[in-house]
C-alpha cells in the first residue's frame, strides 16, 4: 500500500482546479490503516465540489474512523481532464486523504444521490482497476457497495454492484464492517466472495442483488426471489431511531477550495410527513425524527468554531417545521455589531407568512431573494400531488416577503405531473403574475422568477405507477409557460432542457435489463450525465435500441396495481397498499394531512419498524401548516381517471 | 491597528488558488478568534489586503497579507507574538506564519509596492535541444527575448528580456538554505530568477517557455517546471530595489 502522490503530483498543475485532489481539508482525518482493519473507500461519483459537502459521506467517514476495526478515506470522480492523464499513465482511482489506490481498500462504497451519476460509478470502478461487472470480480477485488436515496431502486445497477444498503448508514456500517473483517482475517480465499455476500445479506438493510433471481414474462416481471436458502425474501430499509444519539459530523469538513455548499451544515431533523406524493425523499426517510434543540445549538457553536465558517445552514426536508426553530434562531441569530456573527440559511422552507418572518430574522441586511416551492399552478393539481398550499398561503407569504424588504421571489414548479392539463400549466404563470401584483404594492422593482423542472416519477412513492411525460410533451409544456411569461411583466422563466429526464426516468424505475443500457452509455463516453455539456440524449436512445428495449415500456407507460415493480422485494417501510391508496386518492384530488399532528393513517413505517415520530411539539407550527386543520373539501369532488398519454395536454 | 503578516505556503496546498487562500484567511482569523475590522456597506468584508497572487501550483517562503484589526479587539504590539502563534495553529497544513509586525497606514500597499519577485525553479532538462545551463547563457546574453503571449484573446509578440532581472543556476548554498523537505522526489536543474511584476509581469511558466526548445504542439511549461518556489519579494525605494521585509538593497545587479 503506497501513496500514488508522487505520480499524481506532476499532473496536477496541468489540470483545472487541482485543489480537488489534494485533500488536506480542515476536519480531515489522518487515516490509520492496519492489519485486521476493514478499509472503506467512501466514494462520491461526482466532482469534488459537489461531493465534498455531502453530509451522509462525512458522517460515515467519521463514524468508521472512530471504530478500532475500520479505517475510511474519501474519493470523488476525477474531472475529465485528470481522468485522461490518469488513464494515459496507468494511474488508478485514488483516495484524497492519503492518495492510496482504490484497489487497496476492502470496500468501495458509493453514495448515490441521483440516478444520473450511475455511469460515473461504472467509470470510477473501472478506473479503480476493478471489473465493472460484479460476476467477474475475484476475492482480491474490493466489494462495491451503494447507498443513498438513489439506491432505493438498485436494480439497474444490479450487474455492477455487490451490495446495496437501504436507508440510513450510521448503524449498519458497523455491522458490515464486522462481517467483512472476518472475511479479511480468513484470507479472502478463492470462492469466498459468495460466502461473504451471503453473510452480508443476513444484515437487515443489506441487499445483495446477485443472490436474487428475476424471472420475466415477456416484458413484465413474473417473480423476484432469493436463489439460496436463508436469504430474506424482502429487504427492509434501516432507520436510526433517535437522531440525538448521532451528533455527527462532529468534525465537519471545511475544504480549502470553493464547493457548492460552502458553509457549515447542521441537520435539524430527518424524515418528512408532509406527504408530497412526488417526493421520494419525503417517503423513504420517514418517520420524522427531530434533533434536540440544545444539540442543534451545540453543533452550530462547535462547528463554527472548528471550521471558522460564519454561515450555517439548518438542513432538513422542511426546516420551518422543526419545532425548535424559533428558539435556535433566537439564540444564534447574528448580532450585527459583533464581527463574525453567523449568518443562518434556511433551505427547504414552507410557503407561509410565518416562514417569511423566520427568513427575515436571519437575513440581516441582505435581501437577495426568497424561494418558495408551490410545485403546481392550480389548487386542483396541488391536491393531486398533496402539496397543500392555497393561493392565500402563497400570496400571504409573498406579501410578507415584499413587505419585509425583498424585491425578488423565486417560485419552483414541476411540470409533467399526473392529471396535469394545460390549464394547470398556464396556472403557473397566473400564480407568478399574482405574486408580482402583490409585490408591486410594495416596490416597483418587484419581480418573480419561475423555475420549472420536468417531473420524474420515483420508486417507493405513490407516483411510482405513473407514466412519465415524454420529452416532447415536457418541452411543449415548458414552452407554454415561456410563451405566457413573455406576455407577463415582471415574470422570468428558468428551465432546463428536459431531455435528461428520460435517462433519469429510465434509471429511476428500470429493472435489471437497464444495466446493459447504462454500460453502453458509459462505454460510449457518457459520464457526468448531470452536467448538461456532457449529456447526449441520443446516447441513451441508441443504447436502448441496441438492447431492444422500449422507452415507452420503461418510462412513459402507466403501471397497474398487479404489476410486479422491479423494487418489489425492497421496502422503505411503506405498505404497498398505502402507496396504492394514496395514488388513487391523488387521482381523486384528495389531500392527506400531516400525520405529525393528525391521526396516523398507517403508511406502515412506524408500525412496521417499531418506530415513532420524535417531534418536540404536539401542535403544528405557527402560521400555515399546509393541510393540517385546513379545509380540504375542495378536493375529492370529481373523480379523475388517467387518460391515455396520447391525448395532448393531459397526462 | 494594521498588521503585516508574512507566511509560507508549501506542499500539497500549493494547488489551491489565490481566491481559495483569501477564504482560508477569513476562516483562519475567525478560528483564531482575532477580530478583524470590517468594511462598511451592504455586504461588509473583512479588511484584508493581499500581495501579489501566487500562481496555482507555485510555493512560497514569503507571502504577504495586511490585516486591519478591529479597534475593539484591543490588540497592542505586545500581543503580536501570540497572534502569530494562534494564526499558525489555525492555518491549514502547509501554511504557517513566518513574521508579523505593525504596519503603518502610510506604507505603500502590497499590490502596488512589489515590483519584482525571486523564484527558485526546478526545471527538467529537455530531451532534445540545448540544456538549461546553455539556455540560461543564451537568455542573459541576448538583448531581446521574444515570447508570444495572449492578451484579451489576441496574440502579442513581447520582448520579455527587460523583465528578467536576474537569472542563474542556483548554487549549493542557496539550495541548502531551503526547507529540507521542499524538493522531495522532484528533480531538475535548479535556477534562480528574479522577474518583474510591474506592468505585464513575467510568470515563471513564461520563463520556462523561453528556456526549453519550442515544439509543435506547443509545450506545456508545467511538463518541465517540476517545482517553483517564491523566495523573495522586492519593493522600490528611492529608485532602488529593496527586500520587502528587511529593506535591504538587492545585492545582485539589475542587469545580468
Amino acid at each position: 500500500m503506497t501513496s500514488l502522490w508522487s505520480r499524481l503530483e506532476p499532473l496536477l498543475a496541468r489540470v483545472r482546479k487541482p485543489a480537488r485532489y489534494i485533500g488536506c481539508e480542515d476536519g480531515a482525518i489522518v487515516p490509520q490503516h492496519g492489519h485486521g482493519k476493514v478499509a472503506w473507500l467512501l466514494a462520491y461519483p461526482d466532482v469534488y465540489e459537489v461531493g465534498l459537502p455531502n453530509q451522509g459521506l462525512q458522517i460515515l467517514y467519521e463514524i468508521l474512523n472512530e471504530r478500532p476495526d475500520a479505517v475510511a478515506e474519501r474519493t470523488y470522480a476525477p474531472w475529465v481532464d485528470l481522468e485522461a492523464l490518469m488513464r494515459e499513465r496507468g494511474i488508478p482511482l485514488f483516495s484524497v486523504d492519503s492518495h492510496r489506490a482504490a484497489e487497496d481498500f476492502d470496500i468501495l462504497a458509493f453514495n448515490l444521490s441521483s440516478e444520473l451519476v450511475f455511469t460515473n460509478l461504472l467509470n470510477m470502478v473501472d478506473l479503480a482497476g476493478v471489473p465493472v461487472r460484479a460476476e467477474l470480480r475475484s476475492p482480491t477485488d474490493p466489494l462495491v457497495m451503494i447507498g443513498g436515496h438513489a439506491a432505493f431502486n438498485p436494480e439497474p445497477m444490479a450487474d455492477f454492484i455487490d451490495v446495496a444498503v437501504l436507508g440510513e448508514g450510521e448503524e449498519v456500517i458497523g455491522e458490515i464492517t464486522e462481517v467483512v473483517r472476518e472475511w479479511k482475517v480468513s484470507g479472502r480465499t478463492e470462492g469466498s466472495r459468495l460466502a461473504v455476500l451471503k453473510a452480508l445479506a443476513q444484515i437487515p438493510g443489506v441487499y445483495v442483488p446477485s443472490l436474487y433471481g428475476v424471472e420475466y414474462d415477456g416484458d413484465h416481471i413474473r417473480e423476484i426471489k432469493p436463489l439460496y436458502a436463508g436469504i430474506p425474501e424482502r429487504v427492509m430499509k434501516r432507520t436510526v431511531s433517535d437522531l440525538g444519539d448521532w451528533d455527527y459530523p462532529r468534525r465537519p469538513l471545511a475544504p480549502l477550495t470553493e464547493v457548492v455548499h460552502d458553509r457549515l451544515a447542521v441537520e435539524v431533523f430527518r424524515g418528512c410527513t408532509r406527504g408530497c406524493r412526488f417526493c421520494q425523499a419525503g417517503m423513504i426517510t420517514r418517520p420524522v425524527r427531530e434533533r434536540p434543540a440544545e444539540q442543534v445549538r451545540s453543533m452550530i457553536v462547535d462547528g463554527l468554531q472548528r471550521t471558522g465558517y460564519n454561515e450555517v445552514s439548518l438542513t432538513s426536508l422542511s426546516t420551518a417545521d422543526f419545532s425548535g426553530i424559533e428558539s435556535v434562531i433566537t439564540s444564534i441569530v447574528p448580532d450585527p455589531t459583533a464581527c463574525g456573527a453567523p449568518t443562518v440559511s434556511l433551505p427547504s422552507l414552507r410557503v407561509d407568512a410565518f416562514t417569511v418572518g423566520l427568513a427575515a430574522k436571519v437575513a440581516g441586511g441582505r435581501r437577495s431573494g426568497l424561494t418558495f416551492a408551490p410545485e403546481a399552478g392550480t389548487w386542483r393539481l396541488r391536491t393531486v400531488i398533496n402539496k397543500l398550499i392555497t393561493e392565500e398561503d402563497l400570496y400571504g407569504a409573498v406579501e410578507s416577503a415584499f413587505a419585509s424588504g425583498w424585491s425578488r421571489a423565486k417560485l419552483y414548479f414541476l411540470t409533467g405531473l399526473p392529471t396535469e392539463t394545460d390549464i394547470d400549466t398556464q396556472g403557473i404563470i397566473d400564480l407568478a403574475a399574482g405574486c408580482v401584483a402583490v409585490g408591486k404594492r410594495h416596490t416597483g422593482r418587484a419581480n418573480v422568477t419561475v423555475s420549472i423542472g420536468g417531473f420524474v416519477p420515483k420508486s417507493h412513492t405513490p407516483f411510482q405507477w405513473f407514466g412519465q411525460n415524454s420529452v416532447p410533451e415536457l418541452r411543449r409544456k415548458i414552452g407554454l409557460v415561456r410563451d405566457a411569461a413573455t406576455k407577463t411583466k415582471g415574470v422570468n422563466v428558468k428551465w432546463h432542457d428536459p431531455s435528461a429526464s428520460l435517462a433519469e426516468g429510465l434509471a429511476s424505475r428500470g429493472d435489471r435489463r437497464i444495466g446493459a443500457v447504462i454500460e453502453r452509455v458509459w462505454r460510449d463516453g457518457g459520464v457526468f450525465q448531470e452536467w448538461s455539456e456532457y449529456f447526449k440524449l441520443d446516447r441513451w436512445l441508441d443504447a436502448m435500441a441496441a438492447e431492444g428495449l422500449s422507452p415507452d415500456f420503461y418510462i412513459t407507460r402507466h403501471r397497474d396495481e398487479k404489476e410486479i415493480l422491479p423494487w418489489h422485494h425492497l421496502s422503505a417501510g411503506l405498505h404497498q397498499d398505502f402507496l396504492w391508496q394514496d395514488w388513487r386518492a391523488s387521482l381523486n384530488e384528495f389531500g392527506l394531512e400531516d400525520c405529525r399532528w393528525t391521526p396516523c393513517y398507517d403508511c406502515g413505517v412506524c408500525t412496521g419498524d417499531g418506530l415513532e415520530h420524535i417531534v418536540a411539539s404536539p401542535i403544528p407550527p405557527a402560521g400555515g401548516s399546509q393541510g393540517t386543520g385546513q379545509d380540504l373539501s375542495r378536493g375529492g369532488i370529481t373523480p379523475v381517471t388517467l387518460r391515455s398519454k396520447s391525448s395532448v395536454g393531459a397526462t | 491597528m494594521k498588521i503585516r503578516v508574512t507566511y509560507a505556503k508549501l506542499g500539497k496546498i500549493r494547488f489551491t488558488g489565490h481566491r481559495d487562500v483569501a477564504h482560508m484567511w477569513e476562516r483562519t482569523l475567525r478560528k483564531a478568534g482575532i477580530a478583524v475590522a470590517m468594511s462598511v456597506g451592504f455586504t461588509p468584508r473583512p479588511k484584508m489586503a493581499f500581495g501579489l497572487a501566487l500562481p496555482t501550483g507555485a510555493e512560497s517562503l514569503i507571502e504577504l497579507i495586511d490585516i486591519t484589526l478591529d479597534p475593539v479587539s484591543g490588540v497592542t504590539v505586545d500581543d503580536l507574538d501570540s497572534i502569530a502563534d494562534r494564526l499558525s495553529t489555525s492555518l491549514p497544513v502547509g501554511m504557517s506564519v513566518t513574521g508579523i509586525r505593525e504596519c503603518a497606514g502610510t506604507e505603500v500597499s502590497l499590490q502596488e509596492g512589489v515590483v519584482a519577485t525571486t523564484w527558485v525553479m526546478l526545471v527538467a532538462e529537455p530531451e532534445n535541444g540545448p540544456d538549461i545551463a546553455t539556455a540560461i547563457e543564451r537568455v542573459i546574453s541576448s538583448a531581446e527575448v521574444l515570447l508570444t503571449r495572449e492578451r484579451k484573446g489576441e496574440k502579442h509578440l513581447d520582448d520579455i528580456r527587460p523583465g528578467i532581472l536576474e537569472l542563474r543556476s542556483a548554487d549549493a548554498e542557496l539550495m541548502s538554505s531551503l526547507p529540507a523537505d521542499w524538493i522531495g522526489e522532484s528533480a531538475g536543474h535548479a535556477i534562480v530568477a528574479t522577474l518583474t511584476t510591474s506592468g505585464r509581469g513575467i510568470r515563471p511558466t513564461e520563463l520556462v517557455e523561453v528556456l526549453v526548445p519550442d515544439s509543435d504542439p506547443p509545450i506545456n511549461p508545467w511538463d518541465h517546471l517540476n517545482r517553483v518556489l517564491r523566495i523573495n519579494q522586492w519593493i522600490e525605494r528611492d529608485g532602488e530595489r529593496v527586500d520587502v521585509l528587511t529593506g535591504r538593497a538587492a545585492h545582485t545587479s539589475v542587469s545580468a
